[in-house]
């Protein structure tokens, strides 16, 4: 941890785990949907389930969705803002066995008809980990920028990709991949340590194979970890 | 590369010659390849966000429970009456303390140090000691580092969150950095700050997390006041000379045993201590009809 991780985040209360980590959930999820949402379908497991209305978890995840970012002082309104912004949704508790206590599965849909399943967890400190997307296991937390890529399993795709990054110089952290079968559909992981420029990603977009791409691009600045 | 002992932090300002604050502003700058100004306007926008935080308390808020509010305008209008019992700068501690704590309570904006939970305890001994004797902005600055030094250490030997290490955990290891920043202000030295930091920490040693209906509310606002209060006590004997008995470092390393061997119901699962009591049942029931 570095020392912004011990001071700070800048935050609404009342709780890094179920407030503001909640916060970054919605926030994340609307980046992977990729348009504002319309409709969202939130399930709520474990403690997120059990505390989460007094923790104002609900508005928090709301709030991210929304847009907003864990320091934003509309956060208690989230509410009010989504029903300005047309922003339809549901809570409801499930039981999500073998997740992390404080885990949130959101099933949104946006303006242009696109779709997305998120499940996250909030690890504490405001850290979150996004351990499905659109029912495939992935794992990352958000927190350096991350390529988010789905694409066919079939030979020399990971090496394109990862040698357009390397002649953007583009040094890759950590990299996933996970499929649903041999010749399946797949999905790539790469945090990196720069951020990603638009006309890269719009390149690998343009790679044979390649399916579709969502990036995040927010990381945990030092005063807030909110996104960009 | 952060530092995993007090002991390497006081080792490094013997070496350079260098104060506390430095030696961590320095390890920050190797560690996310960042500038110095880089740094130092990261840190100094978290201690805006500190006061600006502290002043916009509005006791007439309420926590959505009701359990939280009006504490600390309490406190506030008892202490301006004057003859409290802890003398003006103390009672001023505890008004702030308590004061961030509803405001955490309330949805409000704070700045995590090193939790949201115990976001009241830092800003509670720097805020009025920077009111009372208008220190300068930059030793400010220098004492948000030493704090955060001093949480880096705990949060990599042990650990800083309540349900890792109940109340001590949190509570106290906000309380060992704010002795610390105490400590630092007052122009201490690196054995003086790691030495208030580790009679703090002994001190709430075992305290455990028990939120009643899981909400970060009861007891956790008044415990932000012991932490605070704790702080100024430790600081104040380091400032005298006064060591503490257990190297700093062993200090943090049994909050870790202690954390790890306290019960399971004690550790923010709401369901032991005073979140076990009759009236903290009523409350829970009470708040699931809500």
């Amino acid at each position: 941890m570095n020392i912004f991780d011990i001071l700070g985040p800048v935050m609404v209360g009342p709780s890094s785990s179920h407030t503001a980590g909640a916060v970054r959930i919605g926030y994340v999820t609307r980046t992977l949907l990729g348009e504002k949402p319309v409709k969202a379908d939130i399930a709520l497991s474990g403690s997120f389930a059990a505390t989460g209305s007094g923790h104002g978890t609900d508005r928090a995840l709301i709030a991210g969705l929304l847009g907003m970012k864990p320091d934003d002082i509309r956060i208690p309104d989230s509410f009010q803002e989504a029903e300005h912004e047309g922003l339809a949704f549901s809570f409801r508790n499930v039981r999500i066995p073998e997740a992390h206590p404080n885990t949130a599965l959101l099933k949104v849909e946006g303006e242009g008809g696109r779709k997305a399943e998120v499940q996250a967890s909030s690890l504490g400190g405001g850290r979150i980990m996004i351990n499905k997307l659109d029912g495939t296991e992935v794992h990352c937390s958000g927190a350096c920028p991350t390529l988010i890529i789905r694409n066919q399993d079939s030979p020399g795709v990971v090496s394109e990709v990862t040698s357009i990054l390397s002649w953007k110089r583009v040094n890759i952290a950590t990299l996933q991949l996970y499929r649903d079968r041999r010749g399946g559909s797949a999905v790539m992981v790469i945090e990196t340590d720069q951020p990603v420029q638009k006309e890269t990603v719009s390149m690998l977009e343009h790679l044979e194979g390649i399916e579709r791409i969502m990036y995040i691009r927010c990381g945990m600045t030092p005063a807030s970890i909110g996104g960009e | 590369m952060s530092y995993s002992s007090l002991e390497e932090i006081v080792q490094r300002c013997t070496r350079e010659q260098i104060p506390f604050w430095k030696a961590v502003l320095l390890s920050d700058m190797e560690d996310r390849d960042a500038g110095e100004k880089e740094s130092v306007a990261a840190m100094e926008q978290l201690w805006k966000a500190m006061q600006e935080a502290a002043a916009s308390y509005d006791e007439r808020r309420q926590s959505k429970s009701g359990l939280a509010g009006g504490m600390g305008g309490q406190m506030q209008m008892y202490l301006e009456k004057g003859g409290t019992l802890s003398g003006s700068f103390m009672s001023r501690v505890i008004a702030e303390a308590l004061k961030m704590g509803e405001s955490n309570a309330c949805m409000q904006r704070i700045v995590a140090a090193p939790t949201a939970g115990a976001c009241g305890v830092l800003p509670a001994v720097l805020i009025p000691l920077k009111e009372a004797e208008e220190i300068p902005a930059d030793r400010m600055i220098e004492a948000m580092y030493t704090a955060a030094g001093i949480g880096q250490v705990i949060a990599s030997r042990a650990f800083i969150a309540g349900a890792a290490g109940g109340c001590q955990a949190e509570i106290g290891s906000a309380s060992a950095m704010a002795a610390g920043a105490l400590v630092s202000v007052r122009g201490g030295s690196p054995e003086q700050i790691v030495h208030a930091a580790a009679m703090a920490l002994k001190n709430l040693l075992g305290l455990v997390c028990d939120p009643v209906a899981g909400l970060v509310e009861v007891p956790c606002i008044k415990r932000n006041v012991i932490g605070a209060v704790n702080a100024v006590s430790c600081a104040d004997m380091a400032l005298a000379g006064i060591t503490s008995r257990i190297p700093p470092d062993q200090v943090i390393d049994a909050m870790k045993e202690v954390g790890e061997s306290m019960h399971i119901s004690l550790k923010e699962t709401g369901e032991g201590g005073v979140a076990n009591t009759p009236e903290a049942e009523k409350i829970r029931k009470k708040l699931t009809m809500i």
